[in-house]
């Protein structure tokens, strides 16, 4: 019998049918929705007078739009407080589960549904937000969606969709002090370019993501959409069982134990083929930064901008106000922002407090420290890390995705770089004419303190 | 949705790649509720500088160049869901979008508005791309039905791909919403007949 793919074990366990000579109709067991793709999926469905078809698996949360401070005031910006109003309005009418601004699970969609225990392996789960994709480190089949498909899925449950190509990367080996899973998934991104997971899934295997923790795992999956691929997802495992042990509305006693043992079932068989793989040695990568405006265009921190003559690489450079071939080190850095779903969980913001303890961030930097969510705020006080990022002179906000896409007041100043450990660094992402850099919230945080990019690999030990 | 067959128009050159969602809408145009308007924002931080002033080289204010085929370079629509990049797209009055290589989730947004998206070969983007740039007259002719691109008065044609699924609902206006809706009693039945351990409904 063919062996299969983690991948063909989640995704044929939801077609519900064929089209002859067409798409399959895949099931969607869970279905995220926030203030910015929903409403006009909401506005379609009622136009056509068809009622949403199974509320309960919907849950929704503001997190675009949100300010990030102030949250318990009226919003200022009218269209943002319209759309967020709009949210509340079309929850409450479809009977849709709402973690408003104010409420103890608020936060970034991709951060909160995992941390509540929403977010299971072998599931197939959906949002209107490309970062979906992040939820496939638990062995999710999870991907981002257009607002026409949202309203698909508001109406049945279903999305109609080809069977997407099979993509495996593996990366295995030791990896070096400082080098984090943001630089992992910046460095193969680099490495097989933005548009190489095209119309493929890809899944990410050996021992450096085994060794990862699911937070680490959500990194690497967040980025997926960034080298093209809809989703990415990794094996369950022990970790992943333990991560979800206790979570609010995981299973629990005797159901989780039923699933654990169906989840241990799910991993790829050996033996399965890919149509499409690729294989890295940890001992190669190393802390990476951004240069340019697309994900891609990442380099090792201690290595130089390459060498190109193509006309849409110089437009970038332009953009970025860096030369071929020059280093990026000593180059100063103005605004350092920690946040966004790909770098703004517990993990993230220990290992920014730890190297930051004890010191100061330099005077010409604004450094904003933003939590996924409510959960992640209240740990990081609890954790006392608020403290640490108060004394080193860093703002801490509120949980939103602020300063990522700029939707809301936190953006760049036209023409100033900001390190980001975000996940695009787009001409424009983090406001009209910002310059984004894009690193993992250690290399933010260490250049938050010199206030220049600096080689990190000599500021550790 | 709006039906496609044939179109017979003037191209609008844009040869940069990796075009992301972002440049094509910017997120701060993305607060309202409706999908209204979102033409006059296309591409708006190439399109219009700081004031609001036009930008003159972009080719938008080019009056050289119009028509309702965008011809873009390699990755088209990378980046962000957002559908309000093929809104975008639609509304400022184009039908089709020719690149080498469009992104997932912007393809779907795309055909899901009635947008064609055409990918062709390297060679053909970069023919295309040069002699469109040289001559704005020049007229491409797309047949959905026979699944060609050509360019008219010269020999440069290309066949292109399109899920057959898609192309009828293209040809005829048809949209997935009513055919997924068409099956609920299957999706009922499925829902009953899954196993308990692969159900998340708890």
């Amino acid at each position: 019998m063919e062996k299969k793919t983690l991948f063909d074990k989640v995704w044929d366990s939801h077609v519900v049918s064929e089209v002859p000579n067409g798409p399959q109709i895949l099931y969607i067991d869970k279905h995220l929705i926030h203030e910015v793709t929903s409403p006009q999926a909401f506005a379609e469905l009622e136009e056509r007078n068809i009622p949403v078809f199974r509320p309960n698996q919907i849950v929704a949360t503001a997190d675009h739009n949100v300010p990030t401070k102030d949250q318990h005031l009226p919003i200022k910006d009218l269209l943002s407080k319209n759309q967020l109003e709009q949210l509340t309005k079309n929850c409450e009418k479809n009977n849709i589960t709402l973690y408003d601004l104010g409420h103890q699970y608020q936060g970034i969609v991709h951060v909160i549904a995992p941390e509540l225990g929403i977010t299971l392996p072998g599931m197939t789960m959906v949002c209107g937000d490309s970062h979906t994709s992040t939820h496939g480190a638990f062995g999710t089949i999870a991907f981002g969606i257009g607002t026409s498909q949202v309203a698909q899925v508001f109406a049945s449950q279903c999305l109609l969709l080809n069977k997407p190509k099979s993509l495996r990367v593996n990366v295995n080996g030791k990896l070096a002090k400082g080098v984090t899973p943001k630089d992992v998934i910046l460095y193969i991104i680099s490495q097989i370019g933005t548009n190489s997971g095209t119309g493929y899934f890809c899944e990410y295997a050996g021992n450096v993501f085994q060794e990862m923790s699911m937070e680490g795992r959500m990194t690497v999956c967040n980025m997926s959409i960034e080298m093209g691929a809809r989703g990415g997802m990794i094996a369950p495992d022990e970790v992943t069982f333990e991560y979800i042990k206790g979570r609010t509305f995981a299973p629990k006693g005797e159901d989780l134990e039923e699933r654990i043992a169906y989840w241990k079932t799910l991993p790829t068989e050996e033996g399965a083929t890919f149509d499409k793989e690729y294989a890295f040695n940890a001992e190669d990568i190393a802390p990476m930064i951004t240069y340019g405006t697309n994900p891609g265009m990442g380099i090792k921190i201690n290595g130089t901008i390459p060498v190109n003559e193509d006309e849409s690489f110089l437009k970038a450079l332009d953009y970025m106000g860096f030369q071929k071939g020059e280093s990026l080190v000593n180059k100063p850095i103005n605004y350092v922002f920690i946040g966004s779903c790909t770098n703004s969980r517990i993990e993230d913001f220990r290992i920014a407090a730890q190297y930051i303890n004890g010191k100061q961030k330099a005077s010409n930097v604004n450094a904003l420290i933003v939590p996924g969510s409510q959960q992640v705020a209240k740990q990081i006080q609890e954790e006392g890390l608020t403290a640490i990022f108060e004394k080193a002179g860093f703002e801490i906000r509120q949980p939103g995705c602020s300063a990522c896409l700029a939707m809301n007041d936190d953006k760049i100043p036209a023409g100033e770089y900001c390190v980001s450990t975000s996940n695009r660094n787009f001409e424009g992402r983090q406001g009209q004419g910002s310059r984004t850099l894009l690193s993992s919230p250690l290399v933010a945080a260490a250049i938050a303190v010199e206030g220049k990019i600096i080689d990190i690999t000599q500021y550790l030990n | 949705m709006e039906k496609f067959t044939t179109l017979q128009s003037k191209a609008v050159p844009l040869p940069m790649e990796n075009i992301d969602t972002d440049q094509i809408i910017p997120a701060r145009f993305l607060k309202v509720t409706n999908k209204i308007g979102f033409g006059n924002n296309l591409f708006r931080d190439w399109r219009f500088d700081d004031v609001d002033k036009p930008t003159a080289s972009f080719v938008l204010n080019d009056d050289t160049y119009s028509g309702k085929i965008l011809v873009a370079g390699d990755n088209f629509g990378c980046g962000s869901s957002r559908e309000h990049a093929a809104w975008a797209l639609a509304d400022y009055g184009f039908k089709v979008i020719v690149s080498s290589y469009f992104a997932d989730i912007f393809k779907g947004n795309a055909l899901n508005n009635g947008l064609l998206p055409i990918q062709v070969s390297p060679e053909f983007l970069k023919e295309v791309l040069g002699l469109v740039t040289k001559r704005p007259e020049t007229k491409i002719i797309v047949d959905l039905e026979n699944q060609t691109i050509q360019v008219d008065g010269i020999d440069l044609k290309e066949s292109f791909e399109i899920d057959p699924y898609k192309k009828l609902c293209m040809i005829n206006g048809y949209d997935d919403i009513d055919f997924l809706v068409s099956n609920k009693d299957k999706i009922e039945a499925f829902e009953v007949n899954r196993s308990k351990k692969e159900s998340i409904v708890i």
